[in-house]
């Protein structure tokens, strides 16, 4: 399903994010991209989210390879993706639900199946009962489930997030973890960087392991 | 389809909802806009109409062969074949005593006709062309010139050829106010629109980071300037309809007073869709130009 050969991105202040990496994710795993920070684990999911190109190197996802993608494509290979960012990117005028619907306007879905879609998403992240809420007043761990549900709402096939309990306590944790295990269930292949050693242990998951922009190693 | 139809309605909606999310700000736009447009338009729409009733005066626009002494009847008729057969619209001939007879009606002159010894008028066609367009008839007079026993041609409508020249200016100098305007109209709206997309910066940057493309996030802020352009273009006529009929009743008493009928005329549905197609096609244009500066680096 990813296929990365030889990956590499330098900045153009001369920083080697990410050094001739290679690594292959079949469909339904759930990969674990760790290391500390600045080991260049968000370059690597901007790289895998096509937010960003490689310097050299190639990285296929379902058959299309990244390095050369035309810059129309790349909104269409987006809309296969579920991203979950460290930040969250919610809009903050807009309340729970509409934040949701966002992913479905794009695509075009006709207003009544894209609402439909929208509570069920908000419904598996336990967010249903907010649906009309204010972002300000959801919590750190309420703001990160309804990027969640943004993010599967379009039903991806991969999902992708960055860092995505930074900033939560135990309890917030814990409960997206137990999002991600049961997408990764039905069969949602699931990549996430993090540098949270709680989610191994918890998870069992493959990992790589990421120091200075290169892979040390791949366990699990 | 289906999908490509909502995502448009989609795209109309919100733009919709941002004429109406500042309604202050949209109405000063539409000032703005509807003044633009209406002001060059009303000033054509003035020349036209000033040329049509100068064109349409009494006798504004006549042309007069004077045959020459040695005419006669033989010459008459060749002058009437011709004129009938270059279909130049109403003519009729005036024998030299019909206009004596006329001549001597105005006081103080048939005393002076009195002391002449013979009729000094001469036979004339008089010729009023169904083409009034002042190079046109000038055509026709030189051409007139040309025929047999025409010893002189006499345009009536000098001073018609004179306003003429003076509407060309007129109607160049609303040309270049109107490329002024329709400038400024695309500046209203490229500024509107680069505000809107600072406004709206995150929410540009999130949806493309979920997969919106160029045209889905360029898409609501072109629906955005065609609308406030259309609407400016409507607001454009309403102010033009409202002040020709506010002077239309004086105009109607100055007309009068030359001998015309001021019956104007592109005060109609035409005017009401020129009006709205200019301004929501330069409404768009100032749209895509904005989206196209300001979206590119984020593209």
């Amino acid at each position: 399903m990813i296929r990365a050969r030889a990956l590499s991105k330098r900045y153009p202040q001369g920083i080697d994010a990410i050094k001739e990496v290679s690594f292959d994710i079949g469909t339904g795993e759930m990969v674990f991209i760790t290391g500390r920070s600045g080991a260049g684990k968000t370059t690597l999911f901007r790289l895998l989210a096509a937010i960003e190109r490689p310097t050299t190197g190639s990285i296929i996802v379902n058959g299309q390879n990244l390095a050369a993608l035309r810059k129309s494509a790349i909104p269409f290979l987006r809309r296969s993706f579920g991203l979950v960012f460290q930040d969250q990117k919610l809009l903050f005028d807009r309340n729970a639900i509409d934040n949701v619907l966002l992913p479905m306007k794009i695509v075009g879905l006709p207003a009544n199946e894209a609402l439909r879609r929208a509570r069920a998403a908000l419904d598996k992240v336990g967010l249903l009962n907010r649906e009309k809420a204010n972002l300000l007043t959801l919590s750190g761990g309420e703001q990160q489930r309804l990027a969640i549900a943004r993010a599967v709402v379009n039903r991806p096939s991969i999902l992708l997030a960055d860092e995505p309990t930074t900033n939560l306590d135990a309890d917030s944790a814990a409960g997206i973890l137990e999002i991600f295990r049961a997408f990764h269930q039905v069969g949602v292949t699931l990549i996430v960087a993090t540098h949270d050693p709680q989610w191994v242990s918890r998870l069992s998951p493959r990992i790589l392991r990421l120091d200075h922009g290169r892979i040390l190693g791949s366990d699990g | 389809m289906r999908r490509f139809l909502t995502q448009h309605a989609s795209a109309f909606g919100d733009a919709v909802r941002k004429l109406f999310a500042s309604p202050l700000g949209t109405i000063l736009s539409l000032i703005v806009i509807g003044t633009a447009l209406a002001l060059p338009a009303a000033s054509g729409i003035i020349l036209d109409n000033l040329r049509d009733l100068a064109g349409g005066a009494p006798k504004a626009q006549q042309i007069s062969l004077f045959m020459a002494s040695s005419a006669d009847r033989r010459a008459f008729d060749e002058i009437e074949l011709r004129l009938r057969m270059a279909h130049v619209g109403n003519w009729r001939f005036v024998p030299r005593d019909e206009a004596l007879e006329r001549l001597k009606a105005i006081e103080g002159v048939p005393e002076i006709l009195a002391s002449l010894p013979k009729n000094p008028l001469p036979d004339a066609f008089i010729v009023e062309p169904e083409d009034v367009r002042p190079e046109m008839v000038e055509n026709l007079a030189k051409t007139f010139s040309s025929w047999p026993e025409v010893e002189h041609v006499q345009l009536d409508s000098e001073w018609v050829r004179r306003l003429d020249v003076f509407l060309r200016i007129g109607r160049l100098m609303i040309l270049m106010l109107a490329s002024l305007f329709g400038g400024a109209l695309i500046i209203v709206t490229f500024n509107t629109i680069r505000l809107q997309i600072l406004a709206q910066a995150d929410e540009i940057e999130i949806a493309r980071l979920i997969g919106a493309t160029n045209a889905f996030v360029r898409r609501p802020f072109q629906y955005f300037g065609f609308l406030q352009g259309l609407l400016g273009g409507l607001f454009a006529a309403a102010l033009i309809l409202l002040g020709a009929g506010l002077l239309s009743s004086t105009l109607d008493e100055l007309v009068a007073l030359y001998g015309g009928r001021w019956a104007p005329h592109g005060l109609d549905f035409a005017l009401v869709g020129r009006l709205t197609g200019i301004g929501a096609l330069l409404g768009w244009l100032g749209a895509q130009l904005s989206v196209a500066v300001h979206l590119k680096k984020g593209a």
